[in-house]
């Protein structure tokens, strides 16, 4: 027997005794044992969700099935109009069990979305997010279950491109490892040539080269090739700020213009050192204080500090951000200038609450 | 008659102990001198360390600068070497200034007694740093433990004697 208790969809009344629950990949039908011509079916998509009820004493067990509102489209069936939302399947004899786990298989799975159904079968909007409406907890639980696919959904689009690069920075680590292997394996049978370039392509990608037994010291192509790019292209920027920049700036202003292919700081250093090896009209200096600076050959450090003792002496005295101004400097460099202005002896320092001040050295 | 600061007194960067070596030694000695010339003029003896921090020596108002603690410790270091300065304590709390060496005051006094003849005469210490002949020469006023310490030197080198009298000590002259 079949307890029907709800009449939304076509179900036949009074004469239902014994049946057999069929279920398709579109529908739930039911079919009368004996008059196999007395049958009902119900879209799985108005079904919103379904859960099972244990046998007890006295009962059989059980799937309760709840179902979305009477769409506008519907056909005739035997109700026009039920008070319930829902229908429960009574399993007599056996089958609940293996029943449930097909209809689990079969919502999850929804494959009547992707092929339409021949029998005009009202299909309502089903699982469309949000359209119908429905009360009490099973409306509140179904605006959560859509609102969680929608956040899925847009979630997943905006990962996509990461996802894609990911994959493919996956691939490129994959590749490059394997021919740092065929190297190391190979190690007499590739060619020299060949070999610098895999080591230049290796390090291009920023992956430290496991056979390289040389260090930055003696220099590699790329490095090389770096540092002449360098040498042409920070001409103008350096005699604009007066000879001399930071290596930070150096940096950010190499990578901007590249736009692709970044340099990684180690390259800059690297390369910044080959500076003089390749006679090229460029230096790297490090201050004292660690600061590391790109200056042109050209720049002249006696001018730079007789000039600073000018500034500070005409002013009585100046702080290092006073001096960045006056000279449109970074107030790294300035205090740089200052400082070593100070080690040669022209400036001596007043350091107060007030902050560090330089003066003309008196003493 | 008002002491007379030095140029650098006024200078803000001399209360700042300079990170060039040239420049602090020249530093360093400048406030040796003046740490030295502004005892002399106030006929200071000895110094306690915490309150010569806030005293004028150290500490210049009118441009809102003083010698650090550390600073301060640096310069009497510097005395000490030059043999102007001698700690009283083992926590350098407090400290005798010899603005003049006792050599010097030594000398002074040895000069003093060859000029009006008394060598080989005896004098008691009270008489020497208090007595009416001595008014007006420079060791007069001198403080007992300094004058001891000048004719000990004087006896070092030969010019005097020590000795124990009855109410105290007196010296004799050679």
């Amino acid at each position: 027997q079949m307890q029907m208790k709800n009449c939304c969809f076509m179900w036949l009344h009074a004469k239902m005794d014994l049946g057999v629950a069929l279920l398709s990949t579109h529908r739930l039908i039911w079919r009368d044992i004996k008059n196999h011509e007395c049958c009902i079916a119900m879209p799985l998509s108005q079904i919103i969700y379904f859960e099972e009820q244990a046998a007890g004493i006295g009962k059989s067990a059980k799937i309760v099935i709840h179902l979305h509102q009477v769409p506008a489209n519907k056909e005739p069936g035997p109700y026009q109009y039920s008070k319930y939302s829902y229908i429960k399947l009574s399993f007599k004899e056996h089958g609940q069990i293996e029943f449930y786990r097909r209809l689990t298989e079969e919502m999850t799975k929804k494959r009547w979305k992707n092929t339409p159904v021949s029998q005009p079968i009202p299909t309502g909007t089903g699982s469309q997010a949000g359209k119908t409406r429905a009360v009490g907890i099973v409306g509140i639980e179904r605006k959560i279950e859509e609102k969680r696919k929608e956040t899925d959904k847009n979630i997943s689009e905006a990962f996509e491109d990461l996802s894609k690069l990911m994959v493919k920075a996956k691939e490129m680590v994959e590749l490059s490892r394997s021919i740092a292997n065929k190297i190391k394996d190979k190690q007499g049978d590739i060619t020299e040539d060949e070999t610098i370039r895999f080591k230049a392509y290796l390090l291009s990608m920023g992956i430290a080269n496991p056979v390289t037994r040389e260090t930055h010291g003696s220099g590699t192509h790329y490095h090389m090739q770096l540092a002449k790019q360098l040498g042409d292209m920070l001409q103008a920027p350096l005699e604009e700020r007066g000879g001399m920049m930071a290596l930070t700036e150096v940096y950010c202003l190499v990578n901007r213009a590249r736009g692709m292919e970044l340099l990684s700081p180690e390259d800059l250093v690297n390369a910044c050192k080959m500076f003089e090896s390749l006679k090229l009209p460029l230096r790297l200096r490090v201050f004292d204080s660690g600061v590391m600076v790109v200056q042109l050959q050209s720049h002249s450090e006696e001018e730079m500090i007789a000039s600073a003792l000018d500034n500070v002496s005409e002013k009585g005295s100046l702080t290092a951000e006073e001096f960045a101004k006056l000279l449109g400097l970074s107030v790294l460099l300035s205090k740089e200038r200052l400082l070593l202005a100070e080690k040669m002896g022209h400036l001596c320092r007043d350091d107060s609450v007030e902050g560090l001040r330089f003066y003309p050295n008196l003493f | 008659m008002s002491f007379e600061w030095p140029w650098q007194y006024n200078f803000p960067p001399f209360f700042t102990l300079q990170p060039n070596v040239d420049t602090r030694q020249k530093q360093l000695a400048a406030w040796c001198s003046l740490a030295l010339s502004y005892c002399r003029h106030h006929k200071l003896y000895t110094l306690d360390v915490m309150e010569a921090q806030e005293s004028p020596m150290f500490n210049n108002k009118k441009i809102e600068r003083k010698l650090s603690m550390e600073a301060i410790q640096v310069v009497f270091e510097e005395l000490r070497k030059k043999g102007n300065l001698e700690w009283l304590d083992k926590n350098k709390s407090r400290c005798l200034v010899m603005w003049r060496r006792p050599e010097e005051w030594g000398k002074l006094i040895y000069q003093w007694v060859s000029k009006t003849g008394m060598v080989n005469s005896v004098f008691t210490l009270y008489e020497l740093s208090n007595g009416d002949e001595t008014e007006g020469e420079e060791f007069h006023g001198l403080e007992d433990w300094m004058l001891l310490r000048s004719l000990q030197a004087l006896q070092t080198e030969g010019k005097a004697e020590l000795f124990t009298m009855d109410d105290g000590k007196g010296v004799k002259f050679f």
